[in-house]
């Protein structure tokens, strides 16, 4: 994937076939510590022991179209590939993932178009809260879809004006948070 | 910067609520957004496909779906007036959705350059 936050799309869209109705996304940026850290939280189903165990093998995979399953195997690769790390853990309760990649590997993709990916989700039919969370150095921003569907009240999320004007905020307040630097 | 107060405000100017929700007889489109789908480009696909809805103030169904099993042809994006075929495209850049907007959905031409496969109703 060109971009981090690709990579971010594609994981949880696993939480979200998988009946989540909380996730979580956190992203970290340490510079002194040369960190880059995405860790991804749901409460969805979880993922089989027997699964789990293999779920990074790229032939390996639940879906029924091909036995290829590429989307965890792509976000360890990428994290290994910047003597980074990554792990998985699951239960009934849900599925954490995280990746941790040195912030300045030559090889790290960019964290990419964030807010897009972020309203990718809120487009998506199923209902559920995102909370995302980023935090730079000693800053952080929050993006939480329960606060943001109180101030909307009746108005829906998904309203083309609306989802316009969140995309906006986002960009707004990661270029802010991240010393004028979107991507 | 934009704070949350403002999307307050902005709640009370938007009188039509023209969410991209289900809706009887609206057009449908359906964006393809497996692993394949994403590392192709549908992130943007689905940008395009709601930039030309708030520029044209078009009233449609936005779906995902994940992986169809024809990653070669990603991104992929079907099309589905009401009462009529389901269309799937392929290989689309940005340019073609805007196209696939324009011809199809306004004007019920099926763009017959970009069609891989076609679902009969």
């Amino acid at each position: 994937m060109k971009e981090l936050a690709l990579h971010i799309l594609d994981i949880v869209e696993n939480s979200i076939k998988a009946d989540a109705d909380n996730i979580s996304i956190e992203i970290i940026e340490d510079i002194e510590k040369n960190i880059f850290s995405i860790k991804i939280k749901d409460d969805g189903t979880g993922i089989k022991k027997e699964i789990l165990d293999n779920i990074t093998d790229p032939f390996v995979t639940t879906r029924k179209t091909r036995p290829v399953g590429l989307g965890l195997s792509f976000f360890k690769e990428a994290a290994k590939r910047c003597n980074g790390s990554f792990e998985i853990s699951s239960d009934n309760n849900g599925t954490i993932i995280e990746a941790v990649f040195e912030h300045d590997h030559i090889d790290r993709a960019p964290l990419g178009d964030i807010s897009q990916t972020v309203i990718s989700m809120l487009l998506w039919e199923n209902e559920f809260e995102i909370k995302y969370k980023h935090i730079f150095n000693d800053e952080a921003f929050i993006f939480d879809t329960k606060e943001i569907k109180n101030e909307l009240d009746d108005t829906k999320i998904h309203n083309n004006k609306i989802i316009n004007w969140l995309k906006e905020y986002i960009d707004e307040n990661i270029s802010n948070l991240r010393g004028g630097e979107i991507n | 910067m934009k704070s949350l107060e403002e999307l307050r405000d902005l709640r009370k100017k938007v009188e039509k609520d023209i969410a991209v929700r289900k809706g009887l007889n609206k057009p449908k489109i359906i964006i393809g957004m497996g692993t394949c789908g994403i590392a192709a480009g549908a992130r943007d696909i689905l940008k395009t496909v709601m930039e030309e809805i708030d520029k044209r103030d078009l009233d449609l169904e936005v779906t995902q779906t994940g992986c169809i099993g024809m990653c070669e042809k990603e991104p992929l994006m079907d099309v589905q007036l009401p009462g009529k075929d389901r269309i799937t495209y392929g290989n689309l850049s940005k340019d073609d959705v805007r196209k696939i907007i324009v011809n199809h959905i306004i004007n019920g031409k099926v763009v017959n350059d970009l069609v891989i496969a076609r679902l009969e109703e």
